[in-house]
C-alpha cells in the first residue's frame, strides 16, 4: 500500500493556507536532499528535476526540519484547529 | 482580557496533569490547545506504565477509555527470516502490582481534557499560541493570533516540537541524533482474533518489542500493541540514522509487516489510520532549562522521555512533571512571586522523584544505545545460535560451547561483547 492511500484513510482539517514553507529555489541547489527520505507521509517529492512539497498530507512529525541543512524548509504548525486530526493515535 | 493564575499550552498528559493539580488547589487555569481536540496531534508506540497516572486519576482504567490491560510483554530478536523472543506473562491475579495499559491517544486525551474542564478550567482547543507577552525578562502571559492572554504563569506542554520553548530562551532547536522518528498503522482486527492470535482473554493485552532486522540495523525497533479491536504496528528509528543511511521509515515499516514472524500476527488486518511522530530520547543530555520567570517546561517538550533499551516511557514522566510543575505554580500564587526562584522548586520536586532520578541512572543509556551490534551483529548472531543448536542434519554435533564460539566468528569478537557488556551494566 503506497502512503498516499495511507494518508487517504486519515482525518484532515485541510487549511487553505500553507504552513510549511519550502523555498524550492534553494532545493535545486541541495545535494543530498534529505526531505525527500525523511517525511513519513512523502509530501517532498521530485517532479521534473524539482523537489515539489504538497502540505496537505503533512502529518506535523516535524522531521523535515531536521533533515534540512539548506534553510530551505520554514516549519511552523498549520493554524489551530487544522492540520492532521487523529482518530485513534 | 481576564489576567489567569496560570496557562497551560497542550492538552496532552503533562498539560492536563498540571492543569488538573492547580483547578483543583482553586487556581484559575486555561488550557490552549492546538488541535481541533485534544489529542488530535498526538500518537504513540501504546502503552501507558507506572502509577502517575492514577495518583492524578484514581482507579482511571474504570471510566477511561482504555484498550486492555498488559499482560504479556514480549522482546524479540528479528532477522531477516528468524525470531527468537524473550514472552513474559502476568496475570496480575493478586493485585500486587500495577499492570500497564494499552491506550489509543485520540480517545484517552479527550477523557483527560474533559476530567480537566469538569474540574472548571477552561480547555480552548483550536488554538495555536504563537508568542509570549513579556515584561522585561519574565513572561506574563500568551499570544494567539492578535489576542493577549496574560497570566502569572505559563506552563509549556506542547511536545516535541515546541517551538514555544526556544522562543523563551528555554533551550535550541532539538538534533536529529537525539530524536527518533516513529510510524504507525492502527489496523482493525476482530476481538476474538486479537485474543486467539496473541494468547488473550478478556481485557489482557499483548505488547510486543522487536530489535534488528525492522530498522534494517539501525537504532531503534518494531512494535506491536493489541488494542481491544485493532493492532497498533510501528516502528521507531534514530533520525540521524534515517538521514544518514537515507532510509524511508515508510518502507522499514512495510518489511516489518511483512516478515514472517509478523506478517502471521497481522494477517487480514483494515488499515484505519498511518501516523507519524518524533520522540526525544536523549534525556539528561539533551534537557531544557525547567524554568525561569513566569515560565515552566514539561513532558516531552523538555525531552523528558526514559529509554533504557528495554522500556521507553514518555507519558508517565509527562504525568509525573505536570503535577510537579503545577504544584510549583500552586507555591508560587501563595507567596505571589512566579520569578524563577520560587518556580525552582518544581525542579527540586522532580529531582526528589522518579523523574530526573531515573533519567541520571539512565543517564548513560542513550550513548549505549546508538550501538549499531545491538541492531545487527547480535540479533543475528542469537538468531543463528538457535538455528544451529536446532539443526539437526545427519552430521555428528559438535559441543554446544563450540557452537556458540562458531556462531561469533566474522560478526564480533569476544573483546567487543565484554566491552560492549561493560557498557551495557553502566547503562543499564
Amino acid at each position: 500500500m503506497k502512503v498516499e492511500d495511507k494518508l487517504a484513510l486519515n482525518k484532515f482539517e485541510v487549511d487553505r493556507e500553507v504552513h510549511i514553507r519550502v523555498d524550492e529555489l534553494i532545493c535545486d541547489r541541495c545535494e543530498p536532499k534529505h526531505c525527500l527520505y525523511v517525511c513519513p507521509a512523502e509530501c517532498y517529492v521530485v517532479r521534473d528535476d524539482h523537489v515539489r512539497f504538497s502540505y496537505e498530507g503533512c502529518l506535523e512529525c516535524g522531521s523535515c526540519r531536521f533533515a534540512c541543512d539548506c534553510g530551505a524548509i520554514t516549519w511552523v504548525n498549520p493554524r489551530g484547529g487544522f492540520g492532521i486530526c487523529y482518530q485513534y493515535g | 482580557m481576564e489576567n489567569f493564575d496560570a496557562i497551560v499550552v497542550g492538552a496532552g498528559p503533562a498539560g492536563c496533569a498540571a492543569a488538573y493539580t492547580m483547578v483543583k488547589a482553586g487556581l484559575n487555569v486555561v488550557v490552549l490547545e492546538r488541535g481541533k481536540y485534544a489529542g488530535a496531534k498526538n500518537t504513540w508506540g501504546g502503552a501507558l506504565f507506572g502509577s502517575a497516572m492514577s495518583e492524578v486519576f484514581p482507579e482511571f482504567w474504570k471510566e477511561a477509555p482504555v484498550e486492555r490491560s498488559v499482560s504479556r510483554h514480549a522482546i524479540s530478536f528479528l532477522t531477516k527470516d528468524a525470531c527468537l523472543s524473550v514472552d513474559y506473562k502476568d496475570s496480575h491475579s493478586d493485585g500486587s502490582s500495577t499492570p500497564g495499559f494499552i491506550i489509543l491517544r485520540a480517545k484517552f486525551d479527550q477523557w483527560m481534557a474533559g476530567k480537566v474542564e469538569k474540574a472548571g478550567a477552561i480547555i480552548a482547543t483550536g488554538l495555536e499560541v504563537d508568542d509570549f507577552i513579556r515584561e522585561g525578562k519574565a513572561i506574563r502571559g500568551v499570544k494567539v493570533g492578535g489576542e493577549e492572554f496574560p497570566a502569572n504563569v505559563v506552563i509549556l506542554a506542547d511536545g516535541v516540537n515546541s517551538l514555544l520553548a526556544v522562543k523563551a530562551g528555554l533551550r535550541g532547536e532539538f538534533k536529529a541524533q537525539d530524536l527518533k522518528q516513529g510510524v504507525k498503522e492502527v489496523l482493525r482486527l476482530p476481538r476474538e482474533v486479537i485474543e486467539d492470535r496473541f494468547n488473550l482473554r478478556g481485557s489482557d493485552g499483548a505488547v510486543m518489542e522487536f530489535v534488528g532486522h525492522c530498522t534494517g540495523g539501525l537504532p531503534g525497533g518494531g512494535f506491536i500493541y493489541t488494542n481491544l479491536d485493532s493492532l497498533s504496528v510501528g516502528i521507531v528509528v534514530q533520525l540521524s540514522a534515517l538521514l544518514e543511511k537515507r532510509l524511508k521509515a515508510s518502507e522499514l515499516l512495510e518489511g516489518f509487516k511483512a516478515h514472517p514472524a509478523i506478517q502471521n500476527l497481522i494477517r487480514g488486518g483494515e488499515l484505519l489510520e498511518y501516523s507519524a511522530h518524533l520522540i526525544p530520547v536523549s534525556g539528561v543530555s539533551m534537557m531544557p532549562k525547567l524554568f525561569a520567570d513566569g515560565i515552566m517546561i514539561t513532558g516531552d517538550a523538555a525531552a523528558m522521555v526514559l529509554g533504557t533499551g528495554l522500556i521507553l516511557e514518555g507519558a508517565n514522566f509527562a504525568v509525573a512533571a505536570g503535577v510537579a510543575a503545577g504544584n510549583a505554580a500552586i507555591r508560587a500564587r501563595e507567596k505571589k512571586d512566579y520569578s524563577s526562584a520560587v518556580l525552582q522548586s518544581y525542579e527540586q520536586a522532580l529531582q526528589e522523584i522518579f523523574v530526573l532520578k531515573d533519567l541520571k541512572t539512565f543517564r548513560e543509556a542513550p550513548h549505549f544505545l546508538e550501538n549499531e551490534r545491538i541492531y545487527n551483529a547480535y540479533p543475528q548472531w542469537a538468531c543463528d545460535l538457535m538455528s544451529r543448536i536446532f539443526c539437526s542434519n545427519g552430521k555428528p554435533r559438535k559441543h554446544t560451547f563450540e557452537v556458540v564460539r562458531e556462531s561469533m566468528k566474522g560478526r564480533f569478537t569476544i573483546l567487543q561483547l565484554l566491552s560492549d557488556f561493560m557498557r551495557a551494566r553502566r547503562a543499564m
